[in-house]
C-alpha cells in the first residue's frame, strides 16, 4: 500500500527557503502571496499489514527531526480511489 | 592518545582532522569507514569530521546518525569516550542525539565560508582548557546549513548549565544565541560548527583552533 508522509517545518521555526520563494513570487508580480513554507513529500510502498504506529516511528526515528519538524501520514493516491 | 575518525561516504574535512590530530597528538588516527559495527579498543578521542556526508540526503547528517558506526559512537559515548564532531559532524550528533537541538538552513540562505569571530564562553571542559574563558579566537566556518535551533526550555537548559561553548561575536547564520558549539550534559560530547582542525596548523599563520586539540590531549 502506498502512503504520502509530509514532513513541514513547526510553526515560528524560520524557513528561509520558503522567504526567498516567496520574495521571487512577489517580483514576478504575483500580488496577494501571505506566506510560503516549503516541506517535503515522502511516497512510501509499504507492505499492508504495516501499522500506523510502525509509520510513526519511521516518521520519528528518521524521515523526521521532531526537534524542528512536524509530520503528518496521509493515504497514498490508490487507498483514496478505493 | 588514542584517535580515531570517523569517514562517511562524502565526508571531505576527515583528511584535514587526520593530519592535525597526528600533529598534535604525535599519533595516526585511525580512520573508521562508516560501515563498520565496531570501533577500536581504548579509543580517547573519536572525531566526526565536516563535508556532505551521504549527499546532505533527507537533511544534513540524518542518514549518517543512522549508520552501522554511528551506533557503535553512541556507545563508546555512553562510556564516557570524548566525541568531537565538526561542521557536519555537529549535524551529525546532533541527528543521533548525543547533543540537543538541530542545525537548519542558514537564516541568509548563502553557504557561509570566512573566518568568523569566536568568543569562548566555557573553558571548563576537556575541550577548551587551553582558552582563557572569554577569549576572542578566529576560526573558520564553512557551512549552509549552521542556523542552530532548539526549543525556548532547551536553550534556557543549555545556557543555565554553560554548555555553550563558543559563541559567534557576529552575526554568521542566524543561531539561536549565536551559538556556535555546544557540549553535552557528562562533558565528553562537544559539537561545533566552525573548523579548527583548517586553524591548527602552526606554519600557516592562523592558528586559533589548534588549542582544541591541546586541551584535548593534556585532559
Amino acid at each position: 500500500m502506498k502512503r504520502r508522509i509530509f514532513v513541514t517545518l513547526k510553526n515560528g521555526v524560520l524557513d528561509p527557503q520558503g522567504k526567498a520563494v516567496h520574495h521571487a513570487l512577489t517580483g514576478l508580480g504575483f500580488a496577494g502571496v501571505n506566506d510560503v513554507r516549503i516541506g517535503k513529500l515522502i511516497e512510501i510502498d509499504v507492505a499492508d499489514d504495516t501499522s500506523d504506529a510502525a509509520l510513526a516511528e519511521m516518521c520519528e526515528k528518521l524521515l523526521a527531526n521532531t526537534v524542528i519538524e512536524n509530520y503528518r501520514i496521509e493515504a497514498g493516491p490508490e487507498e483514496v480511489a478505493r | 592518545m588514542k584517535t580515531a575518525v570517523i569517514v562517511f561516504p562524502g565526508s571531505n574535512c576527515d583528511r584535514d582532522l587526520a593530519v592535525c590530530l597526528r600533529d598534535v597528538t604525535g599519533q595516526a588516527p585511525a580512520m573508521i569507514w562508516h560501515g563498520e559495527s565496531e570501533l577500536p579498543e581504548g579509543l580517547d578521542l573519536i572525531g566526526v569530521p565536516g563535508g556532505f556526508s551521504y549527499g546532505d540526503y533527507l537533511r544534513s547528517g540524518a542518514m549518517a546518525a543512522r549508520s552501522p558506526v554511528m551506533q557503535a559512537v553512541v556507545k563508546a559515548a555512553a562510556k564516557g569516550t570524548k566525541v568531537l564532531g565538526i561542521c557536519n559532524g555537529f549535524q551529525v550528533l546532533t541527528e543521533a542525539g548525543l547533543l540537543p537541538g538541530a542545525l537548519m538552513r542558514n537564516a541568509g540562505i548563502h553557504f557561509v565560508c570566512r573566518p568568523v569571530p569566536l568568543t569562548v564562553e566555557n573553558n571548563q571542559n576537556s575541550f577548551t582548557s587551553k582558552y582563557a574563558a572569554g577569549e576572542r579566537i578566529t576560526v573558520s566556518v564553512a557551512h549552509h546549513d549552521g542556523n542552530y535551533a532548539a526549543d525556548e526550555a532547551t536553550l534556557a537548559r543549555i545556557e543555565g548549565e554553560g554548555r555553550v561553548v563558543f559563541r559567534y561575536a557576529e552575526p554568521v547564520n542566524g543561531s539561536a544565541h549565536d551559538i556556535a558549539g555546544i557540549i553535552n550534559d557528562a562533558g565528553n560530547v562537544m559539537g561545533m560548527m566552525p573548523h579548527p582542525e583548517r586553524m591548527a596548523d602552526l606554519g600557516a599563520g592562523l592558528d586559533d583552533g589548534r588549542r582544541v586539540f591541546e586541551s584535548l590531549l593534556a585532559a
